[in-house]
């Protein structure tokens, strides 16, 4: 069922107006309750639309013709679903989504399993917690460009601290251990980096679902003896999965934009191995200027995700539910 | 009542006229627009002989090169008014000549006196002409510049290395004026220790994200032979990109690559090939020659220790133009003013003194001086790279055409996929349909 947008206007104003004190109202004459609400309510659906919707329309238009920004002075000619077809059949495409896959595969699943880990270890509340938490936070601080030159210098074969660890530990040369210049290592290299950024996100959200846990569901499971390991899968797991859900959702999305660090790290290299979407649609829309095509494939990737997404949501609700 | 109106209207009229004095001050005022590297501070000082001369404040709009062709593109495909002048590329003539960016300056360049043939033919193609090889302007060849070399001189003379050198390879250890003695030299100073120091080959552009590795891969493929197309049927690209000594030039600069560049060399563009060299870790360097005369002020790697040298010969000699000509923006109020910017630029005495402050002139009364070639150490270098340039497509599609060739020739070079002539075919499909969508083909 599609609920139209002029309708969740109206129940936002009806809300608008039911919350809002009589005496507001009496005080502005000749205006009714609603007409006040929509007063309140009208910059924020302006701005709205003029930032979200109409560019969103606007990209949707763009997508059915052969518009270059570049060429403005050129006739726009509808093409149809010609950009949509050029875009699906593009193996470029198909190779930079399987890439993206690729990231966002693994990256949920180390951030996950590690930033529960973390979260669960944090819980215990031991000596120092409060400072280990401060300390594993610092990296989500960071801006992702400082995070990006700082992991280059890192990954540096000559003077790199990682490329120096790795040989202390492995015995191969530090010369040969290129992270960024080997097809193979490259996405690992990225992937290690957002990891290492992202981890304690994952893990604030999850220590919050732990932390949210009642004791006495633990203490009653103490009394029925249940051990720690049964404790574990069948409380703290189950409790906290949708908050572990919640988490997977973020940044699953996020990683599904990534950007700046492919960018700062590889510039997409070697060769194309670590061309995410988003680089194949800056690329097409801000430097080939192929502005219609590049609509098209954002409007496919934004249906990709939002329709990810909403079953996401509604496997999330379900478990919540239960 | 009447009083406050008056007052209201004295200060509403005190506060427009405020606000347009500075408007009428900024009438004399000229922007220009260029990447924020060292010629552009030759250019400040330069410039403020102009400003003394006319009266005009020049004002700068500089950008890195890592965001200069994104942010000064958007600028012009949005009409924008920032820039009154613009130092572009020289692959941006097509596109902004086709599109209305610049203006022409034919009927100015007559008007003026200003003669395109007073000025290094090469730049003039490269810089200012649309289409390519016709007598249509849209700049004035501004900075003139080229992929060349440079090498520690200072390694290069150490008796036991030259002594070592000859024994292995018959002749002595120089500046290279053929590839396989580049590669030569390259692989004898790979991994060697010098002054207790590992040091490598050559520093080669392997860059992936904007146009690095396209540049230095050209520069060695035009000596082999490569054509973008058919000299006698435009935009028929098979047998030319990939030509079998295309192929075999391809392989070559893989070969570097893999033989004598430093460790994690797989992303390396100006700056990181400058910092290779500056941070003695190799034996020659490919850059701009708009480095130059860094380098060579460098204290620990310039003065005695460097030399320069143009791109070595293989079957064919060429080397990778740069630089950029001076465009007045057509979206810009103040043309006429640009416009007197240009043919003060234009003169004989200004263009001397460019040479001097460190930009490189182009024009000819300048760079074919008597004692030209002895006024700076790298004056010889580059006047004979700026003899034997050649420049990528400047089509309006440029943008397209070098996404495609920084793909192709990274994912063989770099990343080891596949061979020279896959990666070569790919790229005649590549530029076949940019091609096609222009309706060229």
């Amino acid at each position: 069922m599609t609920i139209s947008h002029s309708s969740i206007v109206e129940k936002a104003a009806d809300a608008t107006a039911r919350a809002t004190p009589s005496s507001v109202a009496r005080r502005v004459r000749g205006l009714s309750d609603r007409a006040i609400a929509w007063l309140f309510i009208a910059p924020a659906i302006t701005l709205l639309l003029a930032i979200n919707i109409f560019p969103l329309l606007w990209a949707v238009y763009l997508s059915f013709t052969n518009y270059r920004a570049n060429r403005p002075n050129a006739p726009v000619v509808g093409v149809g679903f010609g950009n949509y077809q050029r875009v699906l059949n593009d193996p470029d495409i198909w190779q930079a989504m399987q890439t993206t896959a690729h990231f966002v595969f693994w990256t949920i699943v180390l951030q996950t399993v590690i930033g529960f880990t973390l979260a669960y270890l944090i819980d215990r509340k031991f000596r120092g917690h409060a400072f280990w938490t401060t300390i594993i936070l610092i990296p989500m601080m960071l801006s992702p460009a400082v995070v990006g030159n700082f992991w280059r210098f890192l990954y540096e074969p000559q003077i790199g601290l990682f490329a120096y660890a790795v040989s202390l530990v492995t015995g191969i040369p530090t010369s040969d251990i290129q992270m960024l210049g080997n097809v193979t290592l490259a996405p690992w290299a990225i992937i290690i980096v957002d990891t290492w950024m992202w981890t304690p996100y994952v893990m604030l959200i999850c220590l919050a679902g732990l932390r949210s846990i009642p004791d006495y569901i633990y203490e009653a499971a103490e009394v029925d003896r249940a051990s720690p390991w049964r404790q574990f899968w069948s409380i703290t797991v189950p409790m906290a999965l949708p908050f572990i859900m919640l988490a997977v959702l973020f940044r699953g999305i996020e990683n599904f934009k990534m950007f700046d660090m492919v960018t700062l790290l590889t510039g997409g290299g070697p060769g194309s191995i670590t061309e995410v979407a988003s680089i194949t649609l800056k690329r097409a829309a801000f430097e080939s200027w192929a502005t219609g095509r590049a609509s098209a494939f954002a409007i496919i990737l934004f249906v990709a995700v939002f329709g990810l997404a909403n079953i996401y949501v509604k496997a999330l609700n379900k478990v919540k539910q239960r | 009542m009447q009083k406050t109106s008056k007052a209201l209207f004295g200060l509403a009229t005190a506060f427009v006229m405020s606000s347009a004095l500075p408007n009428l001050a900024k009438a004399d005022e000229l922007t220009l627009c260029w990447a924020a590297w060292d010629p552009a501070n030759a250019l400040v000082e330069l410039s403020k002989d102009f400003t003394a001369k006319t009266g005009t404040q020049m004002k700068f709009e500089f950008v890195p090169w890592t965001n200069y062709a994104d942010r000064f593109l958007n600028e012009l495909n949005s009409h924008g008014k920032l820039c009154d002048l613009i130092i572009g590329d020289s692959q941006w003539i097509g596109g902004s000549a086709e599109n209305g960016h610049y203006v022409k300056l034919n009927d100015f360049f007559d008007k003026e006196g200003i003669k395109m043939d007073d000025f290094v033919p090469a730049t003039v193609v490269g810089y200012s002409e649309w289409p390519k090889n016709t007598p249509n302007y849209w700049a004035l060849p501004a900075m003139g510049d080229v992929v060349g070399w440079t090498y520690r001189k200072d390694w290069f003379e150490k008796p036991e290395l030259q002594k070592e050198f000859k024994e292995k390879y018959g002749h002595d250890l120089a500046a290279p004026k053929t590839y396989d003695e580049l590669k030569q030299i390259a692989e004898f100073f790979q991994k060697r220790q010098i002054d207790g120091k590992t040091v490598y080959g050559a520093s080669i552009y392997t860059e992936r994200g904007s146009e690095g590795i396209t540049m230095g891969v050209t520069n060695v493929l035009y000596d082999w032979g490569f054509q973008y197309e058919n000299p006698k049927k435009p935009y028929d690209m098979e047998g030319f990109v990939n030509s079998a000594d295309a192929v075999k030039g391809l392989e070559f600069y893989k070969s570097l690559y893999d033989c004598c560049t430093p460790p994690g060399s797989s992303n390396v563009y100006m700056v990181e090939s400058a910092d290779a060299f500056k941070s003695g870790q190799v034996a020659m360097q490919m850059n701009f020659a708009f480095t130059w005369p860094g380098l060579y002020k460098d204290e620990k790697v310039g003065g005695k220790k460097i030399g320069f040298f143009p791109n070595p010969a293989e079957k064919a000699h060429f080397a990778q133009l740069g630089g950029q000509g001076i465009s007045v923006v057509s979206y810009s109020d103040k043309r006429d003013a640009a416009l007197q910017y240009i043919k003060w630029f234009a003169q004989p005495d200004v263009q001397a003194k460019w040479w001097e402050l460190g930009g490189f002139s182009c024009l000819n009364s300048v760079v074919n001086a008597p004692g030209f070639a002895k006024s700076q150490p790298y004056a010889q270098a580059f006047l004979d790279s700026m003899a034997i340039v050649k420049d990528f497509w400047a089509e309006p599609s440029y943008a397209s055409l070098l996404q495609a060739m920084q793909k192709r020739v990274h994912n063989y070079v770099v990343a080891g996929n596949g061979t020279a002539k896959e990666a070569l075919d790919g790229l005649v499909k590549d530029w076949s349909d940019v091609f096609k969508d222009d309706g060229k083909i």
